[in-house]
């Protein structure tokens, strides 16, 4: 078989110069077919959602803004063990390290933790690379489910501890799921 | 002399150790040392990590020595000959002693100041198992205070007696020392000293864990985004050489320089490693190379970079005057000199 002849999507139509008979020519029966084919479509099922309103289910494995965890005692589990800059392709990572005061306890779970800790959503890639080096579980991309917000100031990018640590009444959540 | 090891052979003179003759070859029939140091008299022979088979004991005695045998006190023999990585039971003895040495170590890198430059993590990353055999629970010490320089961590300890070798060789009158027997030793001073003597600080260089640590350098940054550099100052008490690690245009921490076997190449004053972080201190000769597959070249400067030149309109890369204020880090404003690079962008 000739590629001529072939019809690959079973729809190929030979296309000929032959001479429109008169009903054709008037275009009536061909608008009318059109018309049917969009009232048609008015009944399929739609393709697109009505985004800010609605929102399309996520994978689980979707990664977004990052979290920081906190563990079912509420206390941060991130040392600042530098790990995730490390493996931060683009850089958008920085932290500097603390050491736990005897009263503070109930905040941090290992004796050093991160007093500053900032991802520069400007650089970060969302690769997830961070959270694979974490070795104490403590940074995820798939925990908060959401999106980094658009914003006109390049300051609002920085997304410090304030934005990124998991809140205290989440944790609360997990641990009561876990009891459960 | 001579000596063959892994099938390599070298002349050696009488009394070298095989350690020692292995590391005149180098490459990858070095054994791995924990205890052993080669400028403090006396130390090793007990972490038994450098483990070796003697399959022929000497030109005169070719028996093979029946146990594997340390390396690092144990003197060669003419025409002897030794197997280390190229055989099995050495291989499998040391991924042993690594467990063992392991059963009691909090493995706290994430924590520990020593990470990225620990002789136990490399040796368990070379030789260890990824999983842990040991159930019960690990032996942990009360946290001692021992002076306002130096920070011990008990917990992490291997006893290996390095730093009590430093202290009996380089200090006059040794204030600490391992204490109590068995399961229970630990370093500790006689009855809560501290330790202040002026060489004291050469306890942090060769300790091969994080027991041992750096006060002034404690949690302030992991030592691979730190740039560690060759420099020297005019010291009366020691020979001043050091390697300065930077962060930014502010030195974090001293230490000694220490070469490919983490040993240091001069032993330092306290005045040099802890009272001197000031850039105008010191002679900054260049950056210190470090071997290939270490974690400290993460930011590896030591390479000449050239520029890109990128053909473009004047100032197009300068950006808008906005895109150019730190954002990041408010804690760690920048210094006048600093704000005027900044100022150039991105180029």
């Amino acid at each position: 078989m000739s590629v001529q002849t072939m019809s690959l999507s079973g729809r190929k139509k030979e296309v000929s110069n032959k001479k429109m008979t008169f009903w054709e020519s008037l275009y009536l029966v061909a608008i009318v077919k059109g018309l049917f084919i969009t009232i048609g479509h008015l009944f399929t099922r739609k393709v697109t959602v009505k985004y800010p309103e609605e929102v399309r289910t996520r994978a689980g494995i979707w990664r977004g803004q990052h979290m920081l965890k906190r563990d079912e005692q509420g206390r941060e589990n991130c040392t600042a063990c530098g790990l995730c800059a490390l493996s931060c392709p683009a850089e958008a990572i920085t932290m500097t390290a603390a050491e736990r005061k005897p009263d503070e306890k109930h905040l941090y779970r290992e004796e050093k933790y991160a007093s500053v800790y900032e991802i520069n959503m400007l650089r970060c890639i969302f690769c997830g690379l961070c959270e694979e080096a974490c070795p104490k579980d403590a940074i995820y991309l798939t925990e908060s489910k959401v999106l980094v917000p658009a914003s006109y100031d390049r300051e609002d990018f920085i997304f410090g501890k304030d934005k990124l640590v998991m809140p205290l009444e989440m944790a609360m959540a997990n641990a009561k799921n876990r009891q459960n | 002399m001579k000596v063959t090891i892994d099938g390599q052979s070298i002349d050696v003179e009488p009394g070298t150790t095989i350690l020692q003759a292995a590391r005149m070859i180098g490459g990858e029939s070095v054994p791995p040392a924990m205890c052993y140091y080669s400028k403090l008299k006396g130390s090793g022979g007990k972490c038994r990590c450098c483990l070796v088979e003697v399959s022929k004991g000497s030109e005169a005695d070719p028996r093979p020595m029946p146990k594997l045998m340390a390396s690092c006190v144990t003197g060669v023999m003419d025409g002897m000959e030794v197997n280390s990585i190229s055989s099995e039971r050495v291989t499998d003895a040391r991924k042993s002693v690594t467990e063992f040495l392991l059963i009691n170590h909090p493995l706290d890198c994430p924590v520990c100041d020593q990470a990225g430059e620990c002789d136990l993590q490399n040796l368990s990353f070379k030789h260890g198992k990824s999983q842990t055999r040991y159930i019960e629970e690990k032996r942990t010490f009360e946290p001692e205070d021992i002076g306002p320089n130096i920070q011990l961590h008990m917990n992490r300890c291997i006893l290996c007696y390095r730093c009590v070798m430093v202290a009996d060789q380089l200090t006059d009158g040794r204030v600490h020392g391992v204490l109590d027997r068995g399961d229970h030793s630990n370093i500790s001073t006689c009855i809560s000293k501290a330790i202040d003597n002026e060489f004291s600080g050469n306890m942090i260089d060769v300790c091969p864990v994080g027991a041992l640590t750096d006060k002034t350098f404690r949690f302030k940054s992991r030592v691979w985004f730190n740039k560690p550099y060759n420099a020297h100052r005019n010291c009366d008490k020691c020979c001043g050489k050091t390697t300065v690690w930077m962060f930014g245009n502010e030195i974090q921490r001293v230490t000694g320089r220490k070469d490919v076997y983490h040993e240091v190449e001069e032993f330092i004053c306290n005045e040099c490693r802890f009272d001197h972080k000031d850039v105008n201190d010191w002679v900054i000769e260049g950056p210190r190379k470090f071997e290939k597959d270490s974690v400290i070249n993460a930011n590896n400067y030591t390479r000449n970079i050239a520029p890109v030149v990128i053909e473009t309109e004047e100032k197009i890369l300068l950006g808008r005057e906005e895109d150019r204020k730190k954002i990041s880090m408010a804690s760690r404003p920048l210094r006048p000199e600093e704000t005027e690079i900044f100022k150039e962008g991105n180029v």
